[in-house]
């Protein structure tokens, strides 16, 4: 009889190519056009100095948005991942500035909280069994009333930049000056990269899309759903807190008040980068793609002098056409 | 005679109000194809989900290979070789044939990090060793749902399985699709895998069947060499049955207007050439087993659903119907099995539900609704349909489930309808509410409206309808007057796949 169909390289691209595939081919597309586009438009926008700013602020919300990714791959959604952030980067600072620990543990306790604040997430929402939309809503709010608290409403600020100077500085820039990448852009891609391989390599990663794509099926076949979805919402925690480490880095101190609105981005993000809100599908390259769009249309908005307050409703704008794109593209292929 | 791979006896089990098994017998032999065969709701998935762990037996005793045993999951019974393919499939779309298979058991290259190259090649070996034709990198979404069988088959097997259990695999199925399902049968039959099939086309079981097994109402009825008794034989040992006391009414001669005529109706595979009349004053029952297409129709119909081609007239015009809203306008109403899930507003009051259907008529100025007039209307239906009722602000979860599906048909006759489409009226409602509902359903022919009646449960279509038509497969296999019906011939017609015509 004949071979049960090896695994040529055809089949292998023909099963890729489809979906979420297509979405990140044209997502890079338009990152490509939107980068065009502002060239032209603004003088200020096409110059190192300036993809530097892109890259810095990329890698804060894109960090958020690898969490995001898996959250969004399972079926969920985490609307906490913004505040968690801010209260993370407030629990970094107060560890180092208010008792005194050394700066690595203070990015250890910053990473943990948000790890605890994920696993919270996720004991609501698959233990107690809370809408992931209200129960992340719940804990979004808890977390900046925390960050409020805990700060004492007032900005933390580190006693010493040796932080600002582990994530701002350029490890790459003084080996070639001309290319000065900074660390946070190394940090974000090395995050990035261990998302992936958990995401496409790991057992983890392997739940994540089936529970995404048919829970009650994973769960009949013996798949632990509640424990895997806890581990999937503390992942998201997990990231957020290397978002707040990285963004207390990047101003030197903890604002409690700011956070709010970046759950939005990382989830615009994941979303335009091709991961199905209705879970099952997406992947972390489409995820990184998404953010650089973001943070490219908020960075050439800025340029071109469209007011802030515009900003907010072009974000706004984005997400709801993303989200229309992504319903479009699923009945596309129901049909 | 080899030793049984399963000897089942005295298996009894009860859910709320049902005895859905009853005193039950069942074995299976090592290579041996074991049809189970019974009318919808006759106890033959519930027999096989006792078997293999979904549901724990109230009595009764279970031997594997000669041992008594207690399954009490279906992890236990995959540890005792026994898996069961369940109607509804349980895939994940989005994962590849390969990961679906291995889904909770993948080989890992260290502890979590998942050997991918591994689990394609024994997915490929296991295929291989199963002369299946399937591509392990394939993503399942990709597959027909023959496919999905056949890999729900694998799966099983996967587990070294020596008993095999399906449930209506053939349900979805094309005859190609069929004849392959049937070649791998044979195939595993081969290696001494005992299967049980559970079936209600008799036409098949002859081409794929050793011993056939009767259920019918939860009890064993028989169990005889498939070669020994005829489809007829076997049409008669499901129906049987006598727990129908009441005296079947005559039915009244209704007029002759026709009110609904529906021509040519299709939709891709699941309504074929479908073409039927309703009169005034008409009950018309539509008989056939699940997946005949019944539902199909009437969501159609009632513009639910769309349709390929076909027109529908009402009252001798065409319409065009495209939305329920449409539907409704010509007096059209849809009464769904589910009643729950789409025909009433569960957490609203009785008053609510039951002016829902024709708000626009309560409507003051400024859409304010008219408190007054939607209070007349609600109380006139409650009095005209003897819903039992504390109050017109009762909220409609707190009725039971015969006062419920009165509800709903009082939500259509505010809404003035005069075609009145039941899709299993007592389906889920105790025997004292359902006369009553046969009752009011007579009572609405006797005022004038036009009912279709779909129902599974022959005696209620010979009990009820002026005319019976018979479903299967999407098409319109025989229709019936009151006076020639009978349950086999329903059967009959009900059992004729288009292959066997």
């Amino acid at each position: 009889m004949t071979k049960p169909a090896s695994p040529s390289f055809s089949t292998a691209v023909g099963a890729r190519l489809r979906g979420d595939a297509i979405q990140q081919v044209l997502a890079f597309g338009a990152l490509i056009l939107l980068v065009l586009l502002f060239s032209f438009w603004s003088p200020y926008f096409f110059n190192v100095p300036n993809f530097n700013n892109i890259v810095e602020a990329t890698s804060v919300v894109g960090v958020l948005a690898l969490g995001a990714t898996f959250v969004i791959v399972s079926g969920g959604i985490d609307l906490s991942v913004g505040t968690v952030m801010t209260l993370s980067a407030v629990m970094c600072a107060t560890a180092v500035a208010k008792w005194n620990l050394p700066v690595p543990l203070g990015i250890l306790v910053g990473i943990l909280t948000g790890g605890l604040m994920g696993l919270a997430n996720g004991f609501l929402i698959a233990r107690l069994k809370l809408p992931p939309f209200i129960a992340t809503l719940g804990t979004l709010n808890v977390a900046r009333g925390l960050a409020l608290v805990i700060a004492g409403l007032l900005p933390v600020y580190f006693p010493t930049d040796e932080l600002q100077g582990m994530v701002m500085g350029s490890a790459v820039g003084s080996v070639f000056p001309e290319f000065p990448l900074p660390n946070i852009a190394v940090i974000f891609l090395g995050a990035a990269i261990l998302a992936a391989f958990i995401l496409s390599k790991t057992v983890l990663g392997r739940y994540t899309y089936a529970i995404g794509s048919n829970e009650e099926a994973a769960r009949l076949s013996g798949v632990n759903t509640v424990r895997w979805k806890m581990a999937v919402y503390t992942l998201a925690g997990l990231f957020a807190g290397l978002g707040g480490v990285m963004i207390a880095a990047r101003v030197n101190s903890a604002q409690p008040s700011t956070g709010f609105g970046y759950e939005l981005q990382a989830i615009t993000a994941v979303v335009i980068g091709g991961t199905s809100l209705s879970g099952g599908e997406g992947a972390i390259i489409g995820t990184i793609i998404g953010a650089f769009i973001v943070n490219t249309l908020t960075n050439g908005l800025e340029l071109v002098n469209i007011p802030q307050e515009w900003q907010i409703v072009a974000t706004g704008a984005v997400v709801i056409v993303a989200v229309y794109l992504d319903i479009v593209r699923r009945r596309g292929r129901a049909s | 005679m080899p030793e049984p791979l399963v000897e089942m006896h005295g298996i009894s089990k009860d859910f709320p109000g049902v005895h859905a098994l009853v005193d039950c017998h069942f074995d299976l032999y090592p290579g041996e194809v074991h049809a189970l065969v019974g009318e919808n709701g006759a106890g033959k998935s519930t027999l096989m989900k006792v078997l293999s762990g979904v549901y724990r037996r109230d009595a009764g005793t279970i031997k594997v290979k000669g041992l008594p045993v207690n399954i009490s999951t279906t992890r236990a019974a995959q540890r005792l070789g026994i898996s069961m393919i369940h109607q509804e499939l349980n895939l994940m779309p989005h994962l590849t044939v390969a990961q679906n298979i291995y889904i909770g058991r993948e080989p890992q290259v260290v502890p979590s990090v998942l050997n991918e190259k591994a689990l394609n090649d024994e997915a490929a070996k296991l295929f291989e060793t199963l002369h299946l034709r399937l591509d392990p990198l394939k993503r399942v979404s990709s597959l027909a749902v023959a496919q999905h069988q056949m890999i729900e088959i694998a799966k099983a097997l996967s587990f070294n399985s020596d008993v095999l259990i399906m449930d209506e695999p053939t349900a979805a199925l094309t005859d190609t699709e069929i004849d392959e399902l049937f070649r791998i049968t044979r195939a595993l039959r081969e290696r001494g895998v005992g299967i049980v099939h559970i079936s209600h086309r008799l036409q098949e079981l002859k081409q794929i069947s050793d011993r056939v097994t009767v259920m019918r109402d939860g009890h064993y009825v028989d169990t005889r060499p498939t070669a020994d008794v005829s489809t007829d034989q076997i049409i008669s040992m499901m129906v049987g049955r006598t727990i129908f006391e009441a005296v079947p009414e005559v039915p009244e001669h209704p007029s002759e207007e026709v009110v609904l005529e529906v021509r040519n109706l299709n939709r891709g595979r699941v309504i074929r050439d479908v073409s039927f009349r309703l009169r005034r004053g008409e009950i018309v029952g539509i008989a056939g087993l699940v997946g005949a297409g019944r539902t199909e129709v009437a969501r159609a119909v009632f513009g639910a659903d769309p349709f390929d081609s076909g027109e529908i007239f009402v009252k001798g015009t065409k319409v065009a119907i495209k939305s329920p809203s449409d539907a409704a306008s010509h007096g059209i109403g849809y009464l769904s099995e589910d009643r729950k899930r789409y025909g009433l507003a569960l957490g609203l009051d009785l008053e609510t539900n039951l002016v829902l259907a024709a708000m626009r008529r309560f409507l003051g100025p400024l859409g304010v609704i008219r408190g007054a007039l939607t209070r007349l209307a609600a109380d006139r239906q409650v009095q005209n349909l003897a819903i039992k009722t504390p109050s017109l602000k009762q909220t409609v979860r707190n009725l039971s489930g015969g006062t419920q599906q009165k509800v709903v048909v009082g939500k259509w006759l505010t809404a003035d309808t005069e075609i009145l489409i039941f899709d299993e009226p007592t389906r889920g409602i105790d025997v004292g509410a359902k006369s009553e509902i046969y009752r009011l359903l007579n009572d609405l022919a006797r005022e004038g409206k036009a009912i279709v009646m779909i129902s599974s449960e022959l005696p209620e279509i010979l009990r009820m309808s002026h005319r019976v038509i018979v479903m299967c497969e999407g098409r319109v296999t025989g229709e019936l007057t009151a006076g020639e019906a009978t349950q086999e011939k329903i059967m009959t017609f009900a059992t004729q796949r288009a292959s066997a015509v």
